[in-house]
């Protein structure tokens, strides 16, 4: 089974690690192949920044996502820019605190941000609230993969607040028995 | 893991020890990758102030007996050029690394291109050869950084690694080896001439600080390493014998993939557009479609487009305006399509399908 | 042993013309090798292209004669992998100041331990005699027919403003000074910058009026000055002719070294 999985939003949220995360928990831990690239501006903060993540259960040849089903979507300009031309039968999920438009496409709305700042302490994480989130709403990996993964790729001493992180976004899908 | 990262694990396997280098995009964590790894491997890295001082400091170390190598992009090549020149007149082993960019100028620094291939080929003043090899995956990317470590020791040239920022920049599955194949330099017999070549028209090598008190020079030289450079027959003999070194090794050394040789229709790739056609022949698996992937584009294999006798048409897509397409025209009678792409995305199957004549 | 063990017999004649001030450098180069006791083949010369550059091809040792200006970084390479070397690198003027500038400026921040010695004509003498970017305001050459109408670069104020950890300046006239300097700078580590002020008379002389060689090297005996006088008449507040070569040893510090051998 093949998915095309991208992210978007501003340059500093981490949208390429959590592809890279995503891409670590399907070859270390789940046994599959993967392709991770981006597309990325000369700022570093800022702007829009997309990634991408080709997930198969067969290597992959062409290596650039052409029709995702599946989006992560953080910012508004991510969204007008990589998020809007999603195709009816894709999957987004939405951090609802800092993107206003809704798709076409099934939309599943998580206030990572907000969970973030509130629940956690920490803005920095609500990447990884979406990546527990993406987890748990399209079992894009398994949930031991992506735990395995994110304590290998955030600095020490984070882990503890990133698994958290991780947990909320399994229990935000979870709680409203959302999944695609 | 990352194409770049790959690039930098696979020169310390091979046992790079010195890397001299200047930061640019979208080569730059070849250099980062090096400056944590060296130190720790007793090696030496060292952030130069430009990259005409960054290949000049591989060349210098080179001469000490390092396996030298330096890694840049776009601009940062074209600065390189007059030491590139050196390395070859002077016969100096090194490994200079192109993660290629949109150019000409600073063009697109973080956007995929092959916009150089005829630049590695002939961006030095003066006739030579050269070897370019250009990775299609991760994989490749170790793997073809460890065999320009034993090319370059081997003929005594700066060999090319000549990538592209979507490999340079793509993070996928790697399988690294236990151990990988080590093609020493062979020294400088005593009592020969530092610069007297052996049958393979390769002179041994006489590293500094083992007593051959060798005279290196860019000179136009002779045997002994002295410069003529008004003599006409000797200036002659040395560049055909840097021609021939490589020319003479092109069947021996070519390195390629076949795929459906009795196809009629065949795609000829290097690079990153080599994935493009594995997806169309991987989808149109019914429908006999040739691929000449090459993995080292220079010297030109051009006996490999043999390996195709029914082909009826040969589809060239490339990162850059037909550079390779122009080169694999001369040899060939067949109708070459070239499919050139800029602006730094890649060929989509469904257009390859297209051409191909397949159902997207 | 003597500095003439250095000299590669089998390649003379030499290039140089008659009365050309580098062979006088090159000799007390090797002299003040020869009083180090360096093993030939732990030492390795290094040079650009110019008529200074052409000096390690007469010196039995390995060296790389390199391109225009790139000297420094190649020696670089050669220092940093290979710590236990003692790299000599022979320039000049233009390759040194105009097309090796920023690679002179870097070399002298990183302090890497090596010796530069620079045979500074104030010409380019090899391609026939071109301004170079210490040619004096008003001298002519085949760049500045009316005269050079730009300011020159003062190498060694440059070299101590870099970081160099050793800068002194002597000339072709002061052979037994400038042996001492090249000995002090070998054994001084770091960045050892030393510049040799000398005649060129093909190119340079027979321009500026000076019909022998000797005028010019009685010009830099003249109007040589030593840096001591030089500060007490710039303490005093007396002014000094603008022709004034300021010689002798301009710093000795101990700034952090880079290629030393670990």
């Amino acid at each position: 089974m093949r998915h095309e999985v991208r992210f978007s939003g501003f340059g500093g949220q981490g949208i390429i690690l959590s592809a890279v995360i995503i891409g670590r928990a399907a070859v270390m831990y789940d046994g599959k192949y993967a392709v991770q690239t981006q597309v990325y501006g000369p700022e570093a903060r800022g702007g829009a920044s997309m990634s991408a993540v080709i997930i198969d259960d067969e290597p992959i040849l062409f290596p650039k996502v052409t029709v995702p089903d599946i989006y992560v979507i953080m910012s508004q300009e991510g969204f007008e820019k990589y998020g809007a031309s999603a195709q009816e039968g894709a999957v987004m999920i939405i951090d609802s605190t800092l993107v206003h438009s809704r798709p076409a496409c099934t939309c599943i709305e998580v206030p990572a941000t907000k969970e973030a700042r509130e629940k956690l302490g920490r803005d920095i994480v609500a990447n990884i609230v979406m990546l527990g989130a993406l987890v748990a709403a399209t079992h894009v990996v398994s949930e031991t993969a992506i735990e395995r993964a994110i304590l290998d790729s955030v600095p020490k001493g984070t882990e503890k607040l990133n698994q958290s992180a991780m947990t909320r976004g399994f229990e935000l899908i979870k709680e409203r028995g959302q999944s695609a | 893991m990352q194409g770049n990262i790959a690039c930098a694990e696979g020169a310390l396997a091979a046992g790079c020890n010195f890397f001299g280098g200047y930061p640019i995009t979208p080569s730059t964590e070849v250099a980062e990758h090096m400056a944590i790894k060296l130190p720790k491997k007793n090696g030496t890295f060292i952030q130069m102030e430009d990259e005409i001082a960054s290949m000049a400091s591989i060349i210098g170390a080179s001469w000490t007996g390092a396996r030298a190598m330096t890694a840049t992009s776009g601009p940062g090549f074209s600065l390189m050029m007059e030491n590139i020149g050196y390395a070859v007149m002077t016969e100096t082993p090194c490994v200079v690394v192109n993660i290629q960019r949109g150019g000409p100028s600073t063009g697109q620094p973080t956007m995929a291109a092959a916009g150089d291939m005829m630049q590695c080929r002939f961006g030095s003043h003066g006739d030579y050869s050269a070897i370019a090899l250009c990775p299609s995956s991760v994989q490749e990317m170790y793997e073809l950084t460890v065999k320009a470590f034993n090319l370059a020791d081997r003929f005594r040239v700066p060999v090319f690694l000549m990538a592209d920022e979507i490999i340079g920049h793509m993070r996928e599955r790697i399988i690294i080896p236990d151990k990988v194949e080590h093609i020493p330099r062979r020294p400088l017999a005593p009592g020969v001439l530092p610069f007297h070549p052996e049958d393979d028209l390769v002179p041994g090598f006489p590293e500094f600080g083992k007593g051959f008190g060798v005279h290196v020079t860019g000179l136009t030289h002779d045997e002994r390493g002295y410069p003529c450079a008004t003599n006409p027959k000797l200036h002659e003999q040395l560049v055909m014998r840097l021609y021939n070194k490589i020319e003479h090794a092109r069947k021996e050394i070519a390195d390629y993939v076949v795929t459906n040789p009795d196809a009629e229709t065949v795609f000829v790739t290097y690079g990153s557009p080599a994935r493009s056609v594995e997806q169309v022949i991987h989808d149109a698996a019914g429908e006999k479609i040739g691929h000449l992937r090459l993995k080292m584009v220079w010297p030109f294999p051009e006996h490999a487009i043999a390996e195709f006798p029914n082909a009826a048409r040969f589809i060239i897509p490339e990162l850059n305006l037909g550079q390779v397409a122009r080169e694999f025209d001369r040899h060939t009678r067949v109708p070459v399509i070239q499919v050139p792409k800029l602006g730094g995305d890649l060929h989509l199957p469904a257009e390859l399908k297209k051409l191909a004549g397949v159902a997207a | 042993m003597s500095y003439e063990d250095w000299f590669r017999q089998d390649r003379l004649p030499h290039i140089y013309c008659a009365g050309c001030g580098n062979g006088t450098i090159i000799n007390c180069t090797l002299e003040a090798i020869d009083e180090m006791d360096w093993k030939k083949e732990e030492t390795v010369f290094v040079s650009g292209i110019g008529c200074s550059s052409r000096a390690p091809g007469y010196i039995v040792t390995d060296s790389l004669h390199t391109t225009h200006g790139r000297a420094l970084p190649f020696a670089t390479g050669i220092k940093m992998a290979k710590p236990g070397f003692h790299v000599v690198v022979f320039t000049g003027d233009g390759d040194l100041a105009a097309i090796g500038g920023n690679h002179f400026i870097h070399a002298c921040r990183r302090n890497i331990d090596i010796t530069v010695i620079c045979m500074n004509n104030q010409i380019y003498g090899m391609t026939g005699g071109q301004g170079s970017p210490t040619t004096p305001v008003g001298a002519l050459s085949t760049t500045t027919p009316f005269g050079s109408a730009e300011p020159a670069f003062d190498l060694c104020e440059l070299a101590i403003a870099a970081g160099a950890n050793y800068v002194a300046r002597w000339t072709s006239y002061h052979v037994k000074e400038l042996t001492k300097a090249v000995k002090v700078g070998m054994e001084t580590p770091g960045l050892s910058f030393i510049e040799a002020r000398v005649q060129c008379p093909t190119n340079y002389g027979r321009k500026n009026k000076f019909k022998q060689v000797l005028d010019q090297v009685e010009y830099l005996r003249s109007h040589s000055m030593l840096r001591q006088k030089y500060l007490q008449h710039e303490e005093r507040g007396e002014p000094v002719p603008d022709a004034t070569i300021v010689i002798g040893e301009f710093i000795k510090r101990g700034r952090p070294v880079m290629g030393l051998p670990r």
